[in-house]
């Protein structure tokens, strides 16, 4: 089997993949948001699981959430229960949108999971208490694990953890560049498999699956034959837990040559230094991450970081990518267009909920699009 | 059917809104200071500081009241904003692009002030005023506290009030003082207390208020609570309430069943459902809209304002988990002799609205008192379904009065 077979079915079936983990003896923690620290988790010997929306009806959400809820906290907590995610020894919730907010509390109130935890994250990175409190809030968060688990956290372990997540996330970063340098040698359906992989495997095998998985795709073995000259895109949104998004796209001749999503880049950008405090460590990565809109640096620094991208990878347009009811995401959309606007950068919005929209339909949204380019 | 008695403070409260809003319009003429704010937000330091601070939310109510919300969310849409997003936010920001809305706008901030503790929105709403009028903007970090209080967040919070009276200094060009400023907090913790007092006469049966009445006269606890302007005006609007009970006066002619109200108003229907509860002879006694403005009560003192602001600001009713707002609900249930619950389901405030079910259940099973939805977006009357909503209502009334009380 090769490697990247691997990912893409961890990818398509993360609960039997968690499962395995599980059999092995690893506590299964369950999250939604890239702002969750995983490298804690992971140093406590447990095992951190992205969870995603659902592909099923919702049924059982409804007890609970409104219609205008986004589907990726419908869809998750549909799952959770409706008893699609009793792998999971336990939760936590960073704090971010309001919607994650009320989710949190429906959670810790209908599910029974074991361990459960809120992180309340500050909401803005740009100040000094802001920072502070940030590392107290994560050294907390620290010691409820400890609790839970009944160990101590030593700073060597999170050491080991930080070396592994920063080789995942320089490998990541490392396909990335492979892609947008030359998009033929791996399909934006693959490489999405990959990163979401990423979120479910064991860890401390990644960097090894990962390692090889480049040079195999350097030796050409995933390269595509319909290397017809494509535009290149930049997509931008929270999630996207699509892989037919991509292969419309490329079908319709445009081509992902890098992200602003928190299921792409803004998961995996920036390192952990392993110099000083482990907790003042991981909050600095976090305040000097490409930041997600329901946080706060700058009233623009979104939109700056976002045409800094299409410059660099040399993209000719972007295409926002939204979860209906998002607030954070929708609220940005209208400068951030702007802000393109005045470089001369094309931009389509595209609005999905668990299902993206029908397949013609996106593909004319797509061709009219690309055709302007 | 018998008309409601007018409230006499009503013409009061209009004079003094008219008088607000003309002396924030002016402020540029007076050279005075305005800060834009949101409701939840720590006002008392501007009103030491002599800072005009002016409410968009206010200002959103009153968008909706006029029933122009639906105009300018759309507008707001045609500006790229979600139809989805909060229609305060979205008619706000349309009424500062094309100075629009009631008043024509508001008056220019020369700096913003957003504090989380009653939502996420206000942080994206409030970064967009900071872009469109290249104003400072502080941002007031409220750690929500799902189960509690915690220390770090404390400590996170008492900060911040350090950094708001710096950055007020900064933005005045003069020192902070920090005598006014007692007083000023005296004075919010009076006015607080007694619009607790005037929402406590509805205990009475029959009540001398609905909720519906307590939406309007909300204005001066969110527009002016640290001035004394709100306490002379609650004091006053307390007698008349007191007047009322004493001689039996009811805001509902026949008040039958009393009922709670939760999330916020439906600005664009309020008459429309008050006639309507009235003429099931129902009476909206409580809600947890009102009550939000003098929760903080518990945790703030006057000896000690500045600091113990911090946690009123931080345990406000939106910013605790949803089994500590179902536990608030059921206190008031039965505090007011509530027969019913009225959840507005309001697509524009998800904060409030998500976990209403799970806030429903408990109270179904806990105060044993049933529960009704209505769905709308608060200001943009585009979204509201008039004949469903009457259909409900009539159906959820005739629950209540076939139940034995
Ligand atoms: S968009 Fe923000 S809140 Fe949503 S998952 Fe990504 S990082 Fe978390
Ligand atoms: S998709 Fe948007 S609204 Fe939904 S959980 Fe993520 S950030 Fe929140
Ligand atoms: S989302 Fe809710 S709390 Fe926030 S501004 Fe809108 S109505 Fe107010």
């Amino acid at each position: 089997m090769n490697e990247l077979s691997l990912f893409i079915q961890a990818a398509a079936h993360p609960d039997e993949c968690a499962a395995r983990i599980q059999n092995q003896g690893k506590k299964i923690i369950g999250y939604l948001c890239s702002y969750t620290p995983e490298e804690i988790i992971h140093a406590a010997g447990a095992h951190p699981v992205r969870l995603f929306g659902t592909g099923e009806t919702i049924l059982n959400a409804d007890r609970h959430l409104q219609s205008y809820c986004c589907s990726l906290a419908r869809g998750v907590l549909e799952n959770a229960v409706s008893g699609r995610l009793d792998f999971l020894d336990g939760a936590v919730f960073p704090h971010t949108c309001d919607t994650i907010q009320r989710l949190s509390d429906i959670w810790r109130l209908n599910t029974d999971f074991g361990f459960f935890a809120d992180v309340v994250l500050p909401v803005k990175f740009d100040t000094e208490s802001a920072r502070d409190y940030l590392r107290e809030v994560l050294e907390k968060f620290k010691e409820e694990l400890e609790r839970w688990l009944n160990i101590t956290i030593t700073d060597q372990s999170l050491g080991r953890s930080f070396e592994i997540y920063n080789t995942i996330r320089k490998k990541l970063t490392e396909l990335y560049e492979l892609k947008s340098e030359n998009p033929e040698l791996i399909s934006g359906r693959d490489l999405a498999a990959v990163v979401k992989g990423t979120m479910i495997m064991e860890r401390d095998s990644l960097p090894d699956h990962l390692g090889r998985l480049i040079a195999e795709i350097k030796s050409g073995l995933y390269t595509r034959s319909d290397t017809g000259k494509k535009k290149r895109l930049i997509l931008s949104g929270s999630i996207c837990d699509h892989p037919d998004f991509y292969e419309l796209l490329e079908k319709s001749g445009g081509i992902v040559v890098g992200d602003d999503l928190c299921t792409g880049e803004r998961f995996f950008e920036g390192e952990i230094e392993q110099t000083g405090s482990p907790m003042k460590a991981i909050s600095r990565r976090y305040a000097e991450r490409t930041i997600c809109p329901a946080k706060h640096v700058s009233e623009r620094a979104r939109g700056e970081a976002l045409i800094k991208k299409v410059k660099d990878r040399n993209a000719q347009g972007v295409i926002f990518l939204f979860v209906k009811f998002c607030d954070p995401h929708a609220f940005d959309y209208p400068y951030i267009k702007e802000m393109l606007e005045k470089e001369s950068i094309p931009g389509i919005m595209i609005e999905v909920e668990d299902q993206l929209p029908p397949e013609g339909q996106l593909k004319t949204r797509f061709e009219t699009f690309i055709h302007m380019l | 059917m018998a008309e409601s008695p007018k409230i006499k403070m009503d013409e009061k409260m209009k004079e003094i809104m008219t008088g607000y809003y003309i002396e924030a319009k002016t402020a540029s003429e007076t050279g005075k200071k305005v800060a834009w704010i949101t409701s939840g937000g720590p006002v008392e330091p501007l009103i030491a500081m002599d800072v005009i601070p002016v409410y968009p939310e206010n200002h959103g109510a009153m968008i909706g009241a006029s029933k122009m919300g639906g105009d300018l969310c759309e507008r707001a849409e045609a500006m790229g904003y979600s139809g989805d997003l909060c229609s305060y936010a979205r008619s706000d920001i349309a009424s500062a692009v094309i100075e629009g809305g009631p008043i024509g706008g508001l008056p220019k901030p020369d700096m913003l002030v957003a504090c989380n503790n009653i939502c996420g929105t206000v942080m994206k709403w409030y970064e967009v005023l900071a872009r469109f009028y290249n104003v400072p903007l502080f941002i007031f970090d409220t750690p929500m506290c799902h189960t509690e209080y915690r220390e770090e967040s404390k400590r996170y919070v008492k900060r911040q009030v350090l950094e708001y009276i710096a950055f007020l200094e900064t933005v005045c060009k003069k020192k902070f003082d920090y005598d006014v400023m007692a007083e000023v907090g005296r004075r919010s913790i009076q006015a607080q207390q007694l619009w607790q007092a005037v929402l406590d006469t509805a205990m009475a049966r029959p009540s001398p208020m609905t909720a519906f009445d307590g939406f309007y006269h909300l204005a001066l606890i969110v527009t002016l609570r640290g001035t004394q302007i709100a306490v002379e005006y609650y004091k006053d609007l307390l007698k008349e309430m007191e007047e009322r009970v004493s001689r039996g006066t009811g805001a509902v002619p026949n008040e039958k069943y009393r009922l709670m109200w939760d999330n916020l108003p439906i600005w664009y229907r309020l008459k429309w459902l008050s006639r309507k509860f009235a003429a099931h002879n129902a009476c909206l006694v409580a809600d947890t809209y009102n009550t939000a403005w003098c929760r903080s009560l518990r945790y703030i003192h006057s000896e000690d304002f500045l600091d113990s602001m911090a946690e009123g600001y931080t345990r406000m009713y939106l910013n605790i988990g949803i089994d500590q707002m179902a536990d608030t609900i059921i206190e008031m249930v039965q505090k007011y002799k509530a027969d019913g619950l009225v959840m507005h389901s309001n697509r524009s405030c998800k904060p409030y609205s998500f976990g209403q079910f799970d806030i429903a259940r408990m109270v179904r099973e806990r105060a044993g008192i049933p529960c009704l939805m209505i769905e709308s977006h608060m200001v943009d009357e585009r979204s509201f379904s008039e004949s469903q909503t009457e259909t409900r209502i009539d159906a959820f009334m005739e629950m209540i009065s076939s139940t034995p009380h």
